[in-house]
């Protein structure tokens, strides 16, 4: 990789057609291989922010570039892994299916689809479950799912919104090690949403805070928690710290972050 | 017997019961108030007739069920293109569906006699058209809002892998319709037996169910017209059942089934 950024956001705003304004003014540059958090009250134009990025939407103003080509481009290439906060699994298709749709899209062949499932029903832990269809499973399962259709393609830049929100606190911590663990092979770069302050912090290796609406980015905390993390990492004194950082930067201003029943 | 099986077999047994009662209820009713036969012959009447006549009315209603099922198939078939195309290329859509729906609301039947001029009453094709008509609306409209109305985050995620649009209409928009296309399937299954029946009875061959009915009526041999009604109804309601069954083994995937079924 060179030195340009992955992610380079500029100038970016984002205002609705029913008036309102979701962003305004984002600029934020995510190096290669860095693995950055948004956190930000509800409703702060998070998830708006990794749709521009995703060429989903497109900015009222400002551009984003990805790997120094421009957005669109960049989902052209297949360069995005998206998950969204919620699974968006189609009906139809079965665990495996939905896994292995990326794949279907990017001419794999079936031979190597099979074993790349199996790979990915493996590291999200859902032996025995290939061959449900969503509504057998529940919504955690889903998220998983959908997570592992993400990776499936190891695609050069994962956007994740909210991934882990579904999920009991075991498995949302084995899946932060997991995710670290996939960051750390796959070489690829993670922007990641979360509500989840110590998350955030025990992921990432910069923690963007944003502001209410219009959303805006408020600090940037640099996370420097030495790398590989592992659960212990959640017991170090620089951990709460930061913890307590990032939570001083969301109250600064009166913002708080919603409560966590809130967070959907 | 399996207990899924047994399961199922109990389940129909409260409406086997009433079909039962209400047969029995018809029989002793029409007995005890010497109800005039021109107005409702007795059931037991109307199936010695249907066993008298078994080979006449069994040809009868293949026939006609063969032009329901052609004009099924007819305009089933178009009403999906139709919905195909109007998916594809919305400005189409946007000018030809308040004529579509208003079409729908039109009682089409009411064409029977014009089919019958244009294409000749002994044509089946008179009666094929007709149901074809009939069929085209509701498919049409139901295929429609089934490919259009798709979860916008499952496009959105197609758009992330740069899937393109014919690919997204065969991963995406046709297998999220087929429990709308069914519901208009269904509808169009019953709708076709209809409009062959009708068209028959503006004139059609002799040897068709619906002129059978008529003809019965008119000579006063109103256990024959029963039988045939009966016959008619059989018809529909395993045309009906089957496109019921193709539903339930194309869509087991679909939750708002689920939901159904767990009430
Ligand atoms: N398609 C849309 N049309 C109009 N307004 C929208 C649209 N999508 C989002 N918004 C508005 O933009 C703002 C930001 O929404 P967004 O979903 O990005 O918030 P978020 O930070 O992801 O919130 P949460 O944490 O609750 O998921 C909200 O006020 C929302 O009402
Ligand atoms: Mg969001």
């Amino acid at each position: 990789m060179n030195d340009r950024p992955a992610v380079h956001i500029k100038g970016v705003s984002k205002q609705f057609k029913a008036g309102v304004t979701a962003l305004s003014g984002i600029d934020l540059e995510v190096r290669p291989r860095e693995f950055v958090s948004l956190i930000g009250p509800s409703g702060c134009g998070k998830s708006t922010l990794l749709r521009i990025i995703g060429d989903l939407i497109e900015p009222s103003a400002g551009a984003v570039e990805v790997n120094g080509k421009p957005a669109h481009r960049a989902r052209l290439d297949h360069d995005y892994g998206i998950v969204f906060q919620e699974a968006v699994l189609y009906d139809w298709r079965t665990v495996a299916k939905n896994i292995a749709l990326p794949l279907e899209l990017l001419r794999w062949g079936r031979e190597k689809r099979a074993r790349r499932v199996e790979e990915l029903v493996e590291l999200v832990e859902l032996q025995g479950f290939e061959d449900h269809h969503p509504w057998q499973l529940s919504g955690g399962m889903q998220q998983r799912v959908s997570i592992a259709r993400a990776l499936s393609f190891d695609p050069a830049l994962l956007l994740m919104d909210e991934p882990f929100g579904a999920l009991d606190e075991m498995t949302r911590e084995r899946m932060n090690l997991e995710l670290l663990r996939i960051w750390d092979a796959s070489g690829s770069t993670i922007v990641f949403v979360t509500h989840s302050i110590p998350e955030a912090v025990f992921l990432s290796s910069r923690v963007a805070v944003m502001s209410r609406r219009p959303g805006r980015i408020a600090g940037i905390v640099e996370v420097d928690l030495p790398q590989p993390r592992s659960a212990r990492t959640r017991e170090e004194p620089r951990f709460f710290e930061l913890v307590t950082e990032v939570r001083e930067r969301l109250a600064a201003g009166g913002l708080e972050l919603e409560p966590a029943e809130e967070a959907s | 017997m399996s207990l899924a099986l047994r399961r199922q077999a109990i389940q129909w047994l409260p409406a086997l019961a009433v079909f039962a009662l209400g047969i029995g209820a018809w029989q002793g009713l029409v007995a005890a108030f010497h109800v005039q036969e021109f107005l409702l012959p007795k059931p037991s009447e109307i199936a010695r007739t249907f066993w008298d006549e078994r080979g006449t009315l069994w040809h009868a209603g293949i026939y006609t069920f063969k032009e329901a099922l052609g004009g099924f198939a007819l305009g089933s078939g178009l009403g999906i293109l139709a919905a195909l195309l109007f998916a594809a290329y919305r400005p189409l859509g946007i000018a030809f569906m308040p004529f579509a729906v208003a079409a729908n609301a039109v009682p089409i039947i009411a064409f029977a006699p014009i089919m019958n001029d244009w294409f000749g009453l002994l044509n089946p094709f008179s009666k094929m058209a007709i149901a074809a008509v009939l069929c085209f609306f509701p498919v049409l409209i139901n295929t429609l809002r089934g490919l259009t109305s798709v979860d916008p985050r499952s496009i959105e995620l197609m758009h992330s892998y740069a899937a393109g649009r014919a690919s997204v209409f065969r991963r995406v928009r046709i297998p999220a319709s087929l429990p709308h296309l069914f519901a208009g399937l269904k509808i169009a299954s019953v709708l076709s037996m209809i409009g062959a029946i009708v068209g028959e009875y503006f004139g059609g061959p002799t040897n068709a169910l619906g002129v059978t009915i008529l003809n019965a009526s008119a000579y006063t041999n109103f256990p024959e017209a029963w039988a045939g009604i009966v016959l008619a109804s059989a018809f529909g309601i395993l045309f009906y059942g089957a496109v019921a069954l193709a539903e339930l083994l194309t869509t087991a995937w679909d939750p708002s089934r689920r939901a159904f079924h767990t009430e």
